[in-house]
């Protein structure tokens, strides 16, 4: 399974989101083709509501861990309730790579 | 010094400390750099370490704060968050008021 299948299925499976995007940022850093290392995931669900957004970062940070230990080396997270999402609609694109990989 | 301890010396002696790849000036992260520069544009001083220079940093700051990603944000002594959550704030005003308030305090 793709590190892309694993974080959204992990995600479906915790969170139940109404909306979830898991998106491979890999090939816009420095990394060989085919990579998967750089995500950024767009979730919007019904757990979030009432939580402060390091909470809510902190969520995902946790069903995530192990992935973020192992291959994960950056992660864009854009977390909202149903009625922010219905709000904003859209989520901000995440910046280029400037080669400080480490 | 444990790293523990000079990482917490930090935190606590900046009303606003950034923990990140590169410098302000010499960023070399996209998410480091668009970070620091939105504390740039609060107007106020802060402090900053480059992540990328201190290896015993670099590995021990994830456990510190329980966050597993740079950069890392922290006002007052607390962890606001990464590049997401501090953008975020900014553009709702948030991050400015915060800042101003932090940075009034300590004087």
């Amino acid at each position: 399974m793709s590190v892309e299948d694993d974080i959204t299925l992990k995600l479906e499976n915790a969170l139940h989101p109404q909306h979830l995007d898991v998106v491979n940022e890999s090939h816009k850093h420095n990394v060989p083709a085919g990579s998967e290392s750089h995500f950024k995931v767009v979730i919007v669900s019904d757990e979030f509501n009432g939580k402060m957004l390091v909470a809510r970062h902190r969520m995902i940070n946790k069903i995530l861990a192990e992935e973020l230990q192992a291959v994960i080396h950056a992660l864009a997270l854009h977390t909202l309730t149903p009625e922010e999402w219905a709000e904003k609609g859209v989520a901000p694109a995440s910046p280029p790579c400037m080669g400080g990989g480490k | 010094m444990d790293v523990l301890e000079r990482i917490d010396e930090q935190v606590k002696k900046n009303p606003v400390m950034i923990f990140m790849k590169g410098t302000p000036q010499f960023p070399s992260c996209g998410f480091s750099s668009r970070t620091a520069e939105a504390l740039k544009q609060c107007g106020h001083e802060f402090g900053y370490c480059n992540v990328l220079a201190d290896a015993e940093i670099f590995e021990n700051l994830p456990r510190y704060a329980d966050w597993p990603t740079f950069p890392q944000v922290y006002i007052n002594g607390e962890l606001i968050g990464g590049c997401d959550i501090t953008l975020e704030m900014f553009e709702k005003g948030e991050l400015q008021k915060m800042i101003a308030e932090a940075v009034a305090g300590k004087a």
